[in-house]
């Protein structure tokens, strides 16, 4: 059990109603949250064993390939999972999932007009190390359209999901590229008011991480809510 | 000038999108990928307990279903104990996800009914669910509970929903059942807007 965890800022994440995000109007509470103390059923939280995930869950290459390798440029996407203390996140469950290099997502419900990838299934999960490090390997996601204004596009990215160790820290994200100029014109991404925020979900080109003349890599620290130190008190379970 | 706190800030969320179920849940979004899915079986095989099931739709603000919803659950054991809290049964996981139908927007859940948890403090709280709600649209997810209306005198002593202000919200966290079966709906806005946490 996570000690408690320091307060979600809420000016930092999106608020529920953004008037550019035209779907967050009628699925955004009206009355506030109601904020309530961390106990049990916040603080404790679902674990995952290497038992459940495959070696070659993480490998967005290899992981749906039927034919031969999917369609795409070769990206590496590794990086940590921290608290908000700086410390590292182990064995917590990492995933992701996202569109083909074409832009296009393997789902019943997407009918965008660009290819379905034969050996591209476009969702990958892996475990971080004691140290908090994961990895993917996968192609870099094509930017697509969608309707919110007549001509929306959505710049690369990829989703990402992870759970830490109390239920309260669960987290579900976007990752975006740097140097993509629609991130700036993206009414999902500008439902986040501080710049910073923003550009905390850019991950950087990583050459030093690349595989030369085979994948290119980018770094992607993820922050969960950090948990209080009981340093000063008596009881210093958790700590 | 001060020194710096030097913490890093929580990554901002993001919306899990209209294809939250090609990873979280492939086998619904039409492929089959992962030879082991997670989040199907909440309590197991050997959990003590009542087995229950239970139904609902989540509405938005005009009514409509929320059909493209995942909802995560977490719970207790039928002894009120959370996995890593204790010993739990073999198997029991207290962890699950659910999505509705993709025509009709009624989710099902089935699971044992958790037994009351000792919170904060050591004071008791009425047996519930812990959901988590993500979808195309909800910028952060949201938390909420689900009780059980055949716990009234739980309830009535429970430290969230005795923290509800406005009485009358406090049923929009209640599920109404038999003992095994029971219907919860969840209304992210309107007249009866459910009530969510900030936890």
């Amino acid at each position: 059990m996570t000690s408690e965890l320091y307060q979600r800022d809420r000016e930092w994440h999106p608020p529920a109603l953004a008037q550019n995000y035209k779907t967050s109007l009628a699925r955004s509470p009206r009355n506030a949250l109601l904020s309530i103390q961390g106990s049990a059923s916040e603080l404790t939280g679902p674990t995952f064993g290497h038992d459940e995930i495959d070696a070659i869950d993480n490998d967005l290459l290899r992981n749906y390939a039927k034919t031969g390798d999917p369609i795409g440029e070769r990206i590496i996407v590794h990086g940590r999972v921290l608290d908000e203390n700086r410390r590292p996140v182990p064995h917590t469950l990492v995933e992701i999932w996202q569109a083909n290099a074409g832009g296009r997502y393997r789902h019943k419900k997407d009918s965008y007009l660009a290819a379905i990838d034969p050996n591209f299934g476009g969702c990958g999960r892996t475990l971080t190390d004691e140290n908090g490090f994961y990895r993917f390997r996968t192609v870099k996601p094509g930017a697509y359209p969608w309707r919110n204004w007549i001509n929306s596009w959505r710049p690369a990215h990829i989703h990402i999901s992870v759970f830490g160790t109390a239920f309260a820290q669960r987290l579900i994200t976007q990752m975006y590229f740097e140097g993509d100029p629609l991130i700036a014109k993206c009414p999902i991404v500008q439902t986040i008011p501080d710049q910073r925020a923003i550009d905390q979900l850019v991950a950087a080109l990583d050459l030093n991480a690349t595989i030369p003349l085979d994948s290119i890599a980018y770094k992607f620290d993820i922050i969960l809510r950090g948990s209080r130190s009981t340093f000063f008190e008596n009881r210093p379970e958790g700590n | 000038m001060t020194q710096s706190l030097d913490y890093r800030k929580e990554t901002a969320s993001q919306t899990a999108g209209p294809y939250v179920h090609i990873g979280l849940a492939p086998g619904d979004a039409g492929f089959d990928i992962y030879a082991h899915e997670l989040g199907h079986d909440i309590a197991g095989p050997n959990a003590k307990g009542q087995r229950i099931k239970v139904t609902g739709i989540v509405t938005d603000g005009t009514g409509a279903p929320v059909k493209d919803v995942l909802i995560e659950i977490w719970q207790a054991n039928a002894a009120g104990i959370y996995p890593g809290q204790g010993d739990v049964e073999d198997g029991f996981r207290g962890w699950g996800r659910v999505i509705p139908d993709f025509e009709s927007g009624e989710f099902t859940l089935e699971t044992i009914k958790p037994g009351e948890v000792v919170g904060r403090d050591g004071r008791k709280t009425a047996p519930h669910l812990n959901l988590w709600l993500v979808a195309r649209g909800i910028n952060v997810g949201l938390n909420t509970r689900m009780y059980f209306d055949d716990a009234a005198a739980a309830n009535d002593k429970d430290p969230v929903l005795t923290l509800i202000e406005q009485a009358h919200r406090r049923d929009t966290l209640i599920a109404k059942g038999d003992g095994e079966t029971y219907r919860f709906d969840i209304c992210l806005q309107g007249e009866n807007e459910t009530v969510f946490l900030d936890v």
